[in-house]
């Protein structure tokens, strides 16, 4: 079987400038990869590559079989994503949002609804579903976002900083979900939040100019310092990249 | 096509999700039958048609769409929606395409309130009513053309005002591309046939063409490809600057 990601020789420039050099890696259903890195490191910009919104300027990414330049269509389909932010459109409520979503994914009738109604009760926001969406506080935003990401229960989804900005209760609720689905689906994360790495990820990647600088299990990355410490490892590949 | 009906109706119940929609229709319903009684001379006229009130078109649209438009890619870099927005499984022409055709419907929905003015024209005279009906396609194609431009021009910023004032001030020009003022500018020392060329631009003689009652082939073609190239251009602009 293919893997569930696959990623080759990934690089991209905007102008003289490479923020994404070279990056090499391939993620199977049942991983949590996180992405860790300094801001401004490239994690963003090589989900956006991977979901096809931008496109490489060399390498390729394919998606459950998908490659992202051939098949965009096919990959958008199999993916579910949660940009930075989870921006979502004010004006409506989570339900009409859901259900425009769900519609686009290729639902109908009353598969669409239940559809809805399922991602609704998995991020618990049954209580907002009816307000507007601008006038929800960040962290049933974010899980707006997270409903949208997986309503048509894709086999990848990529999550970019799902838990930015939430206060510990709501990053206990985000973080639980992304347990919750982590045996049937490949997730990949991006955090700049150490912690995050241990509370959810089997594996974690530290990318830093663009570069993957490390890449294992967290205790792998653990044991390359002497103290065991996360941090002190995410510093000594990070400031010397 | 499925996908261009859900992008549609998403957009089409946007507009009314917000005072945008009122305040558009109302304003253009009363800025029409203002200029249609008072500088138009509607009643004065003593004639049986609705010249006066098509007349004004142009002038309406050239201010009152750009405020349409300005929104429909602009605001979605500015809220990051673009990148949730062009991330689902929906090919570059249904997002467009859904877009403009959902602004294009609500500009439609308005003209199509203004079926007072034909009532009463009809109530006071008998007007030719096929030329009524032709100024009103005339007017829905050219509406059209005002927007494309419009959308083409929101892709390419995240600031709706720049989008507002940038369409306005090319539709201007477009608006007036047959006149005087830019043909002076042009024969001063462009070549008859680019000053011309230049001149077959201009919306005007192609809308009052059609509101002479005769649905040109001609017309109907100029502000089709005005539509279709600039929605192509807005797909590209999207396509190429997606990020910033």
């Amino acid at each position: 079987m293919d893997p569930a990601i696959s990623i080759k020789g990934l690089t991209k420039q905007f102008g003289p400038r490479t923020v994404v050099d070279n990056v090499t890696f391939s993620a199977n259903i049942g991983e949590v990869l996180g992405f860790l890195g300094p801001n401004g490191a490239g994690k963003s910009t090589t989900m956006k590559m991977i979901v096809g919104f931008l496109s490489p300027s060399s390498g390729t990414a394919e998606v459950c079989g998908f490659d992202v330049l051939k098949n965009p269509i096919a990959v958008k389909g199999s993916v579910g994503y949660l940009p930075e932010g989870a921006p979502a459109y004010p004006d409506m409520t989570p339900l009409s949002f859901l259900r425009f979503i769900s519609g686009i994914r290729g639902f109908n009738g009353s598969e669409r609804e239940d559809r809805v109604h399922n991602a609704v009760r998995i991020t618990r926001i049954e209580e907002v579903a009816e307000q507007p969406i601008e006038t929800l506080s960040k962290g049933y935003k974010r899980r707006v976002g997270l409903a949208q990401a997986l309503l048509h229960d894709p086999k990848v989804l990529i999550l970019d900083e799902p838990t930015d900005g939430l206060d510990p209760n709501q990053k206990q609720v985000v973080r639980d979900l992304i347990i919750e689905m982590a045996s049937t689906k490949c997730i990949v994360i991006s955090t700049h939040i150490l912690e995050e790495v241990d509370a959810v990820c089997s594996r974690a990647m530290i990318i830093a100019s663009g570069k993957v600088v490390a890449d294992g299990s967290p205790s792998e990355l653990k044991s390359q310092s002497g103290s065991g410490d996360l941090e002190e490892v995410f510093r000594k590949v990070t400031l010397n990249a | 096509m499925r996908n261009i009906k859900l992008i549609f109706l998403r957009e089409f119940t946007a507009y009314f999700a917000t005072p945008l929609a009122y305040v558009f229709i109302v304003i253009f319903l009363m800025l029409s039958g203002l200029l249609t009684f008072f500088m138009g001379g509607f009643l004065e006229r003593d004639q049986a048609d609705l010249v006066p009130f098509f007349e004004f078109h142009p002038w309406l649209y050239l201010f009152l769409v750009p405020a349409l438009s300005m929104r429909l890619w602009a605001e979605e870099r500015k809220l990051g929606t673009i990148e949730l927005f062009l991330t689902l499984p929906i090919s570059m022409t249904e997002a467009v395409a859904g877009k403009f055709l959902a602004a294009w419907g609500f500009s439609i929905t308005a003209l199509f309130l203004t079926f007072p003015f034909w009532l009463t024209v009809n109530y006071l005279g008998n007007p030719d009513n096929g030329v009524v009906l032709a100024s009103y396609i005339g007017s829905a194609l050219m509406v059209g053309a005002y927007l494309a431009i419009g959308s083409m021009i929101s892709a390419l910023t995240k600031n709706q005002v720049i989008a507002f004032v940038i369409t306005t001030a090319t539709c201007f020009v477009l608006t007036l591309a047959g006149s005087p003022i830019i043909l002076d500018f042009f024969s001063a020392w462009a070549s008859a046939d680019i000053v011309q060329a230049v001149g077959n631009f201009g919306f005007l003689p192609h809308f009052q063409s059609i509101q002479r009652g005769v649905i040109d082939f001609r017309d109907v073609i100029f502000f089709g490809s005005i539509i279709v190239i600039a929605l192509t251009a807005n797909a590209i602009i999207i396509d190429w600057r997606k990020a910033s």
